[in-house]
């Protein structure tokens, strides 16, 4: 199953949201296709009844009061750092439909 | 001696004694990375006038702590409240945060002097530093080679004596194996004991902070700074933090070493295997007990890092849409996803581009069990594999990387060949193991060879305490 197509490449990039180049489109069908050949070496591994591991140090739920903090940073200084325009409070993107 | 090539103990004593001050020592530092940046590359970006004002604020005040007054590089990952933080990325250009990293509030707090940031692979992807916007860092000990990665601006600068310390990240050895091939020292600590708030996130399973220094004494002493519970990072636990320093005062007599038999096997080059394996007999002559151990999981290690990582990496890298932070695509198309595309498509380099496809084709409808739950599932397996040697050892000993530098471009064209130089730091990542890495000697070429000790997790002190007796024989 490890051979990726370029049809494959194009799928991926487009849920990413990744504009590739021709060239990168082959280039990444050939490079992706000898990564996943290594990576089936895990089909050989038998995990029949393994839990999988998500979180290493055993911590689970940490939770925290939902509080903002706006003594460390302000709503102005992140608004500050975005290339678009600011309006009313709130930053301005192309249509979405 | 010049004031650049002190340890930060050393340095420390001397602000200490007024020998010299936080600005001699500061100036000594900026005059080293002028000099030798343009040809190294180590500094993305040399933050004179801040570093000489922390440096003069400590010297009205006077040197407190150790850290207190001493210049250290800052990896281009770690949010610096106003200066610019790219992570090596052109998608980041020109963004300055508005606040800092817990790490980098930490040793703000203890006086530390901010002398720039290192320059390193893009998103921490790599293991060379030839994949940063900025261009490559050089090898400081031969112009030709790789410094290693992805920490690579960190690990040479503190090498090549332009900064006393410096700090790092390492998801799968970015601190270890770069460290290892420029002759500097370096740790990663336990998962969770430094907090990652504020850091450039990669692989948040993954993640971890840590330092580096010219010896052990100074990565205890910069450890003991950063590390700690955070509330703003959820995976640091509420665990006391130990004297680090006063850990290095005992020697290794009765502690028990393993030596795992995987690590020493096919692809590691003669050299580095006798090298390590001759620090490994000088601790058993003072007094650690030798073992061999297997971990049998370890070739599969790898594999789940190369699934793993990516889909953790493809996930964090979403934010990154030209909106909230960094730059606009030069078209900005017709619509909002066209808008994404372009900037991702322009503001993302090769390897990220490749990693953004493996991790969102593992997560993809279809391949999840097959490839994303199965490297969970072999996750487990390899940590179970480091829980029974623990039962019967204190820490592993082993190489760092299988080769010493390699040259640019030497593993560029071949992805799977670049990625099997973490073989051996990515199964510690796996576990969320604490993991240093000390000089042992040089190859025949005159090329540094890292050895590693692996310890239990929060067992930092016992990695640090065999670090430092392997690099105290090392200097006789």
């Amino acid at each position: 199953m490890s051979k990726i197509t370029k049809e494959q490449v194009e799928k991926v990039a487009k849920l990413a949201r990744l504009n590739l180049t021709p060239d990168e489109l082959n280039k990444f069908a050939d490079q992706l296709s000898s990564i996943f050949e290594h990576v089936d070496i895990l089909s050989e591994v038998d995990t029949d009844g393994t839990q999988p591991t998500s979180q290493v140090t055993g911590l689970t739920n940490v939770m925290r009061d939902d509080e903002v903090d706006s003594d460390f940073c302000s709503k102005d200084e992140l608004l500050a750092v975005t290339p678009l325009p600011v309006e009313r409070g709130q930053i301005k993107v192309k249509k979405v439909l | 001696m010049d004031l650049n090539q002190l340890t930060i103990w050393e340095a420390h004593e001397g602000l200490k004694a007024k020998k010299f001050s936080s600005e001699d020592l500061t100036n000594a530092c900026i005059k080293r990375a002028r000099e030798r940046n343009p040809e190294v590359n180590a500094f993305v970006e040399i933050t004179e006038d801040f570093a000489l004002e922390q440096a003069r604020l400590v010297d009205k005040d006077g040197a407190a702590g150790p850290l207190s007054g001493i210049p250290i590089g800052i990896k281009d990952l770690f949010s610096v409240k106003g200066y610019e933080t790219t992570a090596g990325s052109k998608i980041l250009k020109g963004y300055k945060p508005p606040f800092d990293a817990t790490a980098v509030a930490k040793l703000r707090e203890a006086g530390a002097v901010f002398l720039g940031r290192t320059n390193m692979d893009e998103f921490a992807c790599g293991s060379s530093t030839e994949h940063s916007c900025y261009g490559n860092t050089k090898n400081p000990c031969d112009l030709e080679r790789v410094p290693g990665g992805s920490s690579g601006g960190s690990a040479a600068a503190v090498a090549d004596m332009m900064c006393i310390g410096a700090i790092g990240t390492d998801t799968g050895g970015s601190i270890r194996q770069p460290v290892s091939l420029c002759g500097s020292t370096g740790l990663k600590p336990t998962y969770g004991r430094v907090s990652r708030f504020g850091v450039i996130a990669m692989a948040s399973s993954w993640d971890t902070v840590g330092p580096f220094g010219k010896d052990v004494k100074d990565l205890a002493l910069m450890l003991q700074v950063m590390a700690g519970n955070d509330k703003r990072d959820s995976t640091t636990p509420e665990r006391p933090v130990p004297d680090y320093m006063a850990a290095l005062d005992k020697n290794v007599k009765g502690l028990k070493i393993g030596i795992p038999k995987e690590y020493f096997g096919e692809g590691v080059e003669d050299e580095t295997r006798d090298m390590v394996m001759n620090a490994v007999r000088s601790l058993e002559k003072q007094g650690a007990i030798l073992q061999e151990v297997s971990l049998p999981m370890t070739k599969y290690a790898l594999a789940v890092y190369y699934v793993s990582m990516p889909a953790e990496l493809s996930a964090n890298l979403a934010r990154y849409d030209g909106i909230r932070f960094g730059i606009k695509p030069s078209e900005d198309g017709s619509d909002l996803e066209e808008y994404y595309r372009n900037v991702r498509g322009e503001g993302f380099g090769d390897e990220i581009k490749r990693r953004i496809m493996i991790g969102t084709y593992v997560l993809s409808a279809g391949y999840y069990d097959a490839y994303y739950k199965k490297a969970q599932e072999v996750r487990t397996k390899i940590i179970d594999d480091f829980n029974r040697v623990f039962e019967e050892v204190d820490v592993l000993c082993g190489p760092v990387s299988p080769y010493p530098a390699f040259k640019f471009g030497e593993n560029l064209a071949d992805p799977l060949k670049m990625y099997m130089a973490d073989v051996l730091t990515i199964p510690a990542s796996t576990a969320g193991l604490p993991a240093a890495s000390v000089p042992c000697g040089m190859s025949s070429g005159g090329l540094p060879i890292g050895f590693q000790v692996i310890g239990r997790q929060f067992d930092e002190e016992n990695v640090l305490r065999v670090g430092d007796s392997v690099c105290d024989m090392n200097k006789f």
